[in-house]
């Protein structure tokens, strides 16, 4: 492996940059390198964009020559491939966009740029962020660095597994169902999920409206809030973006949390949950009691139900954003149609992969005439009775612990044949979607070698408690900052 | 619920989706777990319960006025369409 980056956190590199140990210039090809070093064995970018980085680090340090650099001026990063980048080839991990150059950046491509930050390139990603495992990207299986006979989690698996293996130093990300949360557990990392309209999603491609959010993957709780600070913000081209102020999460980092109000959900600690990942969740909560927060049971009964409500309602909603792929605008076109009927459906029969068509199935039938009471507005319904009882929890609590996911990472493979196993690995996460609340993991410890999430879930807007929460975690333990040895 | 081979062509023709004849199988086979799977949803009491479309409490689909903001690209934005000729999108004959 290359030579490893000279400081873990971008908190820290942002430090080394400000103090002139390092130039932008400089870290970047650190950066690259390793990023060229470890794509044989990760698989974790689609496309690097060396020349571009080069040039916009180039340009940080000649900010910050002419006094003009900001907090994260010369910050290399990564993004996500589902963020359209304009010049720079946006796929979505899909056949169907594998040659979809953007005419735009997304809001927040374009925000951490003016905010100096370096982009590495795109990373890896499951087909159109449908997948928990990262094996249904069009660019073959991202691989987790802590064993690369496993999975790093999905959907920003890419993300996540750059962020673990030191070769981004932070990753976009976004999150419908437990995408950001998930592989952050899985690869040791910590990843947030804002509320929902927290962040702008104009120019992140849509699978699910009423569920889809951007976050980020960092090492540290700290790093995330410099960055959530840079992303977060209302924008009028995103018509569900909301229009409130954005708190200085930074700033919020080091209040203590003493009388901190923490609920564990009964439910989640059910059945399902490994015994040794138990464990791990366990001690970390003994970590916050000895920080003075305290903690109490509380009961989400219909949480139980988040899984299959998801998978009526993502469905549904991803069969509609989805038919925008006909072959005539954009994206993947048959050879030699016979007619429009069949250009669209070879079309898209061709460019769709297994997973995703399977999804548009089930959205098309759960929406058909006949069927849409039943199954539709029936999820709708029960959605509702999900986000009643998390508002209920909220009354007695100002957080929620608990896993991020029921095991540690699986192998390659493992789960591919059977959805339903699939789909239940984000038994934990899919609820905070349906109701539109922030939701974090941050890496608590191991289980048989392998990392063990903790889940923070917040009410509406809460970030800055939840950043505050987890840093302050992070300031009593270290497994943050522990790094897979084979990317040390 | 059980789907069969009928009930998959179906749901593929309305979704526009040419499917593989190996395809087929394997769909009537997943979509019955997965229609199985949600059928649990029909033992949670929602009589009286709204349907929850916004996961935001008291908050809709922001509106704006209908004014021009954007300058023509068309030519940026047809760079990507896999046939353009004189700014139109080629499709096959629709009107014989």
């Amino acid at each position: 492996m290359a030579q490893s980056l000279p400081e873990p956190t971008v908190a820290a590199l942002a430090r080394g940059l400000a103090a002139g140990r390092y130039s932008a210039v400089e870290l970047t090809r650190a950066c690259l390198a390793r990023v060229e070093a470890a794509q044989p064995q990760l698989n974790a970018f689609i496309t690097i964009t060396a020349e571009a980085a080069l040039a916009a680090a180039a340009a940080a340090d000649a900010a910050r020559a002419a006094g003009r650099a900001g907090p994260l001026t010369g910050v290399p990063i990564a993004h996500k491939d589902i963020f359209c980048t304009s010049d720079v080839r946006t796929t979505c991990g899909s056949k169907m966009l594998a040659n979809f150059v953007s005419p735009y950046d997304a809001t927040i491509v374009s925000k951490l740029a003016a905010a100096g930050t370096v982009n590495l390139g795109k990373l890896n990603m499951d087909e159109f962020a449908m997948g928990s495992s990262n094996e249904t990207s069009h660019f073959g299986p991202v691989r987790n660095p802590w064993d690369t006979a496993r999975v790093p989690g999905g959907s920003s698996g890419g993300s996540a597994a750059a962020v673990a293996a030191r070769i981004a130093p932070a990753a976009t990300a976004t999150d419908t169902g437990g995408s950001i949360r998930q592989p952050a557990a899985l690869c040791g990392v910590t990843g947030i999920k804002p509320t929902y309209g927290r962040v702008s999603r104009y120019g992140m491609i849509a699978f699910a409206s009423s569920l889809d959010q951007a976050g980020l993957i960092t090492v540290s709780a700290e790093d995330a809030a410099l960055l959530l600070g840079a992303m977060a913000g209302f924008d009028p081209r995103d018509s569900t973006s909301v229009d409130s102020p954005v708190p200085d999460y930074a700033a919020a980092l080091d209040a203590p949390l003493a009388g901190l109000r923490i609920g564990l959900v009964r439910e989640f600690f059910e059945k399902g949950l490994d015994a040794e990942c138990e464990a791990r969740i366990r001690e970390a909560i003994a970590v916050y009691e000895k920080l003075g927060a305290r903690v109490q049971e509380v009961s989400c009964p219909n949480l139980p139900l988040s899984v299959p409500t998801y998978y009526v309602v993502a469905p549904a909603e991803c069969s509609s954003n989805l038919a925008r792929f006909d072959g005539v605008r954009f994206g993947h076109r048959c050879e030699s149609p016979r007619n429009l009927t069949d250009l669209y459906s070879r079309s898209r029969g061709e460019g769709f992969g297994a997973e995703v068509k399977r999804r548009i199935m089930t959205g098309t039938y759960v929406l058909s005439a006949g069927y849409y009471d039943a199954y539709y507005l029936k999820a709708q319904r029960v959605r509702q009775l999900i986000s009643a009882d998390f508002a209920r929890a909220f009354e007695s609590v100002d957080l929620l612990l608990g896993p991020t996911s029921p095991t540690t990472a699986f192998e390659i493979g493992a789960k591919v044949d059977d959805p339903i196993t699939m789909y239940l690995n984000d038994i934990y996460t899919i609820g905070a979607n349906l109701a539109g609340l922030p939701g974090m993991s941050i890496p608590v410890g191991f289980a048989g070698g392998l990392p063990v999430g903790l889940q923070l879930i917040g009410p509406h807007f809460s970030e800055a408690r939840m950043l505050n929460a987890a840093h302050r975690y992070q300031l009593e333990t270290d497994w943050h900052l522990r790094a897979p040895a084979a990317f040390a | 619920m059980s789907l069969n081979r009928n009930d998959i062509e179906n749901i593929a023709r309305l979704a526009r989706l040419e499917l593989a004849e190996a395809e087929i199988p394997v769909y009537v086979d997943s979509l019955t777990r997965i229609f199985d799977f949600v059928g649990e949803l029909d033992r949670a009491p929602t009589e009286g319960i709204a349907p929850m479309a916004h996961p935001l409490p008291g908050l809709a689909q922001r509106l704006r006025a209908d004014e021009v903001t954007e300058a023509d690209a068309h030519e940026r934005y047809q760079r990507n369409a896999p046939r353009v000729e004189a700014g139109l999108y080629l499709v096959p004959k629709v009107i014989e």
